[in-house]
């Protein structure tokens, strides 16, 4: 993740995708490894203003709970990031409610594009169809 | 160092794009070949075989989709599903095939478009492209509990006509058929013409649009990628031609005739884009049933005159599931991980084409499509999803996800209270995920260029040799899945292309010409 988007904010990102997703918090480093490059491979496309507004956006949400709550993001307690999250996703603002729904699109893609994930949770479709179904 | 030099090539006809429209058009064009014009389809997209369609998700949408299926509206409310591949959104659709309503096309109200014109002219496609209705035993749990919650709920479930021609059931449509059975323009209509002697580049995009003239940029393949490399070497085009038609969808059409900024274009390009917004929702069943297997699409309801939606059978994959459900965390996850239990509907709302909804371009001349949703399409997806939710759970499901609540889980308990529970206060822009594939609108046809951008036969007003051939034809929502009534419109456009041939210079005499 040296390079990457969220290299300079790893610590906050990951907060936030075990947070969004609670199952990542199995993950081992190899399995950061794969969701962080997929997130990056998501984002190769786009405009690198993109990639800023979203490295901003995460430290954002780790220090706004600091008004609220007194406590960064990540020294919250799972109940608090989720309220507070909850809080950002219903924001009045909808620069931020679409900041927070790119973001988790970008966590869920991550986390649900590996194919263990796939595989964990059931996901069987395969291009042999009934072949393999009846 | 200058820029690298433009080569130049001359054609008869060129058509930009190679969906339902610029596959049709091409084709349809194949008798000028034998005449011995020449006609030539520019694709921005690659030319993918069913070989290389694997089913997975995040290596397939790249390779298909523009903006790997998520181009997003300019306010970013909303994301945009488009192909970007030979055979255009026709690679990537399930391959519904429905006859252009009666109703519809009656108040689109345009001067020479007959409903049993256009109704002819899809039942010769529909013919041409295998449609039918999938055998019983082909179809899953997913549609069969749609029909069963139907019948109990009081809806009336229809068969969606497809075009299949064996089927094996990957329920991997919308990432390209791994078998080669959706009977697409890839399948059918390209393939044909290119017999016929029509030329197809791929991996080439029309940068502009000059009078007679495309510009055209081929690339390379990109390491790695999937498909073939174009036809062409790589390099800029200046393409000249007695006539182009314009058949790069409701987005690109538009957009490419605005970054053109060809002198007399009629003023109303871009306007009255329309699309049908739509939402994923799910009903959890207490066992497993067949989902990810079979068709993925064999039933809807239509609602569109009555309440304004359509109902449709869905299956999706994985991340786009994930991203479609409201919400995050446990309740997410929970549902997530009872993805074999899962029951899928998609509710489209028939939106209005309204003043402000439009296609324009950037400074870089990048499109850009501006949607707002009006309180009619909001109310129109609340009705849609309060009754997908009363098919779920007369179908036997136990909980409900509807994106229209707060909290998003409908349980059992709450039959009572879905109107209730699901309302159009918990629509909140940015916050739940809605997409839509039947994009439309935006060069639509009319009167005169006080109204509209074309005429019934999609010639461009004061330039005839410029024709539009795809859905950005369509004056306002279809309110029905669209490409067999793209196909009708773009046969009426290579019709008046094949009677106005005559006018058209040999092409040593044009050259000089233009």
């Amino acid at each position: 993740m040296s390079n990457t988007t969220f290299a300079p904010v790893r610590d906050r990102f990951r907060t936030i995708a075990r947070t969004i997703v609670p199952e990542a918090e199995a993950l081992d480093e190899a399995g950061w490894a794969e969701l962080e490059s997929i997130v990056e491979q998501g984002l190769a496309s786009r405009p690198s203003s993109v990639r800023r507004q979203l490295r901003l956006f995460v430290r954002a949400l780790d220090l706004l709970p600091l008004l609220r709550f007194g406590h960064t993001f990540r020294a919250l307690d799972r109940r608090r990031r989720t309220r507070f999250l909850l809080a950002v996703q219903d924001a009045r603002l909808l620069l931020v409610r679409r900041g927070f729904w790119g973001l988790r699109t970008l966590i869920f893609m991550g986390y649900y594009g590996r194919a263990g994930a796939a595989a964990a949770i059931g996901y069987r479709a395969d291009v042999r169809g009934w072949e393999i179904r009846r | 160092m200058g820029d690298p030099p433009v080569i130049d090539k001359s054609y008869d006809v060129v058509v930009i794009g190679s969906g339902a429209g610029g596959g049709t058009v091409a084709q349809e064009l194949a008798p000028l070949v034998r005449d011995g014009r020449n006609v030539l389809v520019v694709e921005q997209g690659p030319r993918i075989s069913p070989e290389e369609c694997n089913g997975v998700e995040l290596e397939m949408a790249p390779a298909l989709y523009q903006d790997d299926g998520g181009f997003l509206t300019a306010d970013g409310t909303m994301t945009l599903a488009f192909g970007r591949v030979y055979g255009g959104s026709t690679f990537v659709y399930t391959g519904t095939s429905m006859q252009p309503p009666e109703r519809v096309i009656r108040n689109w109200n345009v001067p020479g478009v007959e409903h049993s014109d256009l109704d002819a002219r899809a039942r010769t496609f529909a013919a041409q492209n295998n449609v039918h209705f999938l055998a019983d035993e082909l179809i899953n749990e997913n549609n069969r509990l749609f029909v069963e919650g139907c019948r109990r709920a009081g809806y009336v479930a229809q068969q969606f006509p497809i075009n299949v021609r064996g089927c094996n059931g990957s329920s991997l449509c919308n990432l390209g058929c791994p078998h080669g059975a959706k009977q697409g323009t890839h399948r059918k209509q390209l393939p044909a013409a290119e017999r016929a002697g029509v030329a197809v580049v791929t991996r080439a995009e029309a940068l502009r649009i000059e009078e007679h003239a495309v510009i055209v940029r081929v690339s390379e393949k990109p390491d790695g990628a999937k498909g073939q490399p174009s036809e062409w070497p790589p390099g800029d085009y200046r393409i000249r031609a007695g006539a182009i038609v314009l058949a790069a969808g409701a987005v690109g059409s538009p957009a490419l005739l605005l970054r053109s900024q060809l002198p007399g274009l009629p003023r109303r390009v871009g306007e009255g884009f329309t699309c049908h917004p739509a939402h994923i929702l799910v009903g959890e069943h207490p066992g497993a049933i067949t989902n990810d297997v079979g068709h993925p699409k064999s039933f809807f309801v239509d609602r569109a005159e009555e309440e304004g939606y359509v109902l449709e059978t869905c299956m999706y994959f994985p991340f786009t599931t994930a991203k479609n459900l409201a919400g995050f965390g446990e309740p997410h996850s929970t549902l997530m991980q009872a993805f074999p239990r899962l029951q899928m509907i998609l509710v489209l709302a028939c939106d209005k084409a309204v003043p402000g909804n439009r296609v324009t371009v950037g400074r870089d001349g990048t499109p850009r499509v501006h949607y707002r949703f009006t309180e009619e399409t909001i109310a129109a997806l609340i009705r849609a999803t309060r009754a997908s939710a009363r098919i779920f759970f007369a179908a036997g499901a136990v909980r409900v996800h509807a994106p229209s609540a707060d909290p998003p889980l409908l349980e059992a308990a709450d039959v009572d209270r879905i109107d209730e529970r699901i309302d159009a206060r918990h629509f909140k822009p940015g916050k739940i995920s809605v997409s839509a594939a039947h994009l439309m609108g935006g060069c639509g046809m009319g009167r005169s260029a006080a109204d509209s951008v074309t005429d019934s036969r999609g010639r461009v007003h004061g330039m005839p040799w410029l024709r539009v051939a795809d859905a950005s034809l369509f004056p306002d929502s279809l309110e029905i899945n669209p490409y067999l009534t793209i196909m009708a419109l773009a046969d009426r456009v290579a019709e008046g292309i094949r009677q106005d041939a005559g006018s058209f210079l040999p092409m040593n005499e044009a050259v000089s010409r233009w």
